[in-house]
């Protein structure tokens, strides 16, 4: 698990309350208890913590951890110049 | 005491027209006043369309620097409140005066006037704000100012719960009319939401479409931020026949519930049970109804909330349309402007349609009324509103 991936976690289990040992990127949303609300809330973090712009569209895409992580790590990549 | 209580006089300001010939003429016709936001810069917006009221001149409707007193959101009330008591004819003498209301509804109040002074503030290195802030930002600056400019001193007030405060607000109106406290009451709402602050506190929720609003569409990406007011002249019966007033139709009933359960989700349940109240409250069945103005936001969540809801109560029988689609969501003021599409929808047996509408989502299974307006008489008509917080207030009317 790197960096990205591991604040990523953290941010959820920030977000449900849970200990981070409770989030993998093998966890869905349900499970969690994420309802539309807790996402709105972890998207506003992760774009305050990697300086990204998750769009409307990209975020609605998104249905499990896995799929946050590598979207994250997509948009921090087209962040840094070639 | 338990009085019918009569419509006699409407007034209304939005996206779609500055009265409500104008409003009227573009709601049957499927007309949507969604379009590029022009008063506030929206490079910096993930979204870029509302349905602002365009071509308004304040200065046309208040004496010269009078209409600076009022934030936009108050000059819309007062606007939509004078064509409401000149439509009902309605003379305030001393004696109605003191036996009239004026109830209203809003959201944010006047928040362009505390942005444009916050901005001062925090941005411009301003140390003082302008003396008339406090005033005009008031939730109640609309109320205030119909009952100071029409010389009403009954019970004044205003409702702010959210999307519901329109609703909430006639419903106070309705019920004290109906039980004798006064005999005339200016009732509605109005919101003028367009300022930087609450279009990017609005992008945060996700909610907002970066296109049109299509209510119960398949393809529908969220609701469309509205503005304007809307009020009705509501009297008893007896006093409106005393006079020899036009009744243009009747409020029958009015539920309220809450969801008690999300602070952003709603629930099906809690929209169901406010509907069933307005029904028990008129004393009709889910059968009678013929047209049902639904609150119809066109986000992913609430339109399948509020279908299931509707079938629960109604069944699938009964037609849907969602005039958001046409004057968007104008927060405090929507029960307002859905109040007068319903009323004009029962007199003139037609109604209005969802514009920009594609096609049905299987999680929407109504008989939504698709673009184009449906000929249909119609006798009773309910119209929805639900709010974050999950409160929801529901409006019954019947053919004038």
């Amino acid at each position: 698990m790197d960096n990205l991936e591991s604040k990523v976690l953290e941010i959820i289990a920030q977000q449900k309350r849970v200990p981070v040992e409770n989030v993998t990127v093998n966890s869905s949303f349900d499970e969690l208890g994420m309802d539309s609300l807790d996402a709105v809330n972890v998207l506003f973090e992760l774009e305050g913590a990697f300086d990204i712009n998750i769009s409307d569209e990209k975020a609605r895409q998104i249905k499990s951890v896995r799929e946050m992580v590598e979207g994250v790590r997509a948009l921090v990549a087209e962040k840094k110049p070639a | 005491m338990s009085r019918r209580v009569v419509i006699t006089g409407l007034g209304m300001i939005s996206g779609l027209g500055l009265n409500v010939e104008e409003n009227w003429a573009a709601l049957r016709e499927g007309r949507s006043a969604i379009g590029p936001i022009t008063s506030v810069d929206t490079s910096n917006l993930k979204f870029k369309n509302g349905a602002e009221v365009r071509g308004f001149h304040p200065d046309t409707y208040f004496p010269a620097g009078a209409a600076d007193q009022l934030d936009r959101f108050a000059q819309f009330a007062v606007v939509a409140a004078r064509e409401a008591a000149s439509s009902a004819a309605l003379p305030i003498t001393t004696a109605v005066a003191d036996r009239a209301a004026v109830i209203t509804g809003s959201c944010v109040g006047g928040q362009t006037t505390e942005d444009i002074g916050f901005v001062g503030i925090y941005r411009e290195g301003s140390s003082r704000v302008h003396p008339l802030t406090i005033p005009k930002t008031m939730a109640n600056a609309g109320a205030s100012h119909i009952s100071m400019e029409m010389g009403i001193r009954g019970p004044v007030f205003t409702v702010s719960t959210a999307c519901s405060s329109a609703n909430h607000a006639i419903g106070q109106a309705f019920w004290l009319v109906r039980n004798g406290v006064i005999d005339v009451a200016i009732t509605g709402g109005s919101e003028a939401p367009f300022s930087m602050g609450l279009l990017k506190a609005w992008e945060a929720m996700r909610v907002i479409s970066p296109e049109t609003c299509r209510p119960f569409s398949k393809d529908r990406k969220g609701m469309i931020l509205g503005e304007g007011a809307a009020m009705l002249v509501i009297e008893s019966l007896e006093h409106a026949e005393a006079r020899g007033a036009n009744i243009l139709g009747e409020i029958v009933g009015f539920g309220m519930s809450s969801d008690a359960s999300h602070i952003t989700k709603p629930s099906p349940e809690g929209a169901a049970l406010a509907m069933k109240n307005a029904l028990r409250d008129a004393n009709i069945s889910p059968e009678q109804v013929g047209y049902i103005n639904a609150h119809g936001t066109g986000t992913p969540v609430n339109d399948p909330t509020e279908s299931a809801a509707i079938r629960n109560v109604f069944g699938d029988k009964v037609a849907v349309s969602s005039t958001k689609s046409m004057h968007g969501h104008a927060l405090g003021a929507a029960g307002a402007l859905e109040a007068v599409a319903t009323i004009m929808a029962l007199q003139h047996g037609l109604l209005p349609p969802t514009a920009n509408f594609t096609e049905l989502d299987p999680e929407c299974q109504l008989d939504v009324v698709a673009n184009q307006a449906r000929r249909q008489e119609v006798e009773y008509a309910v119209s929805n509103s639900f709010a974050f917080g999950g409160l929801n207030a529901v409006l019954a009317f019947r053919k004038g």
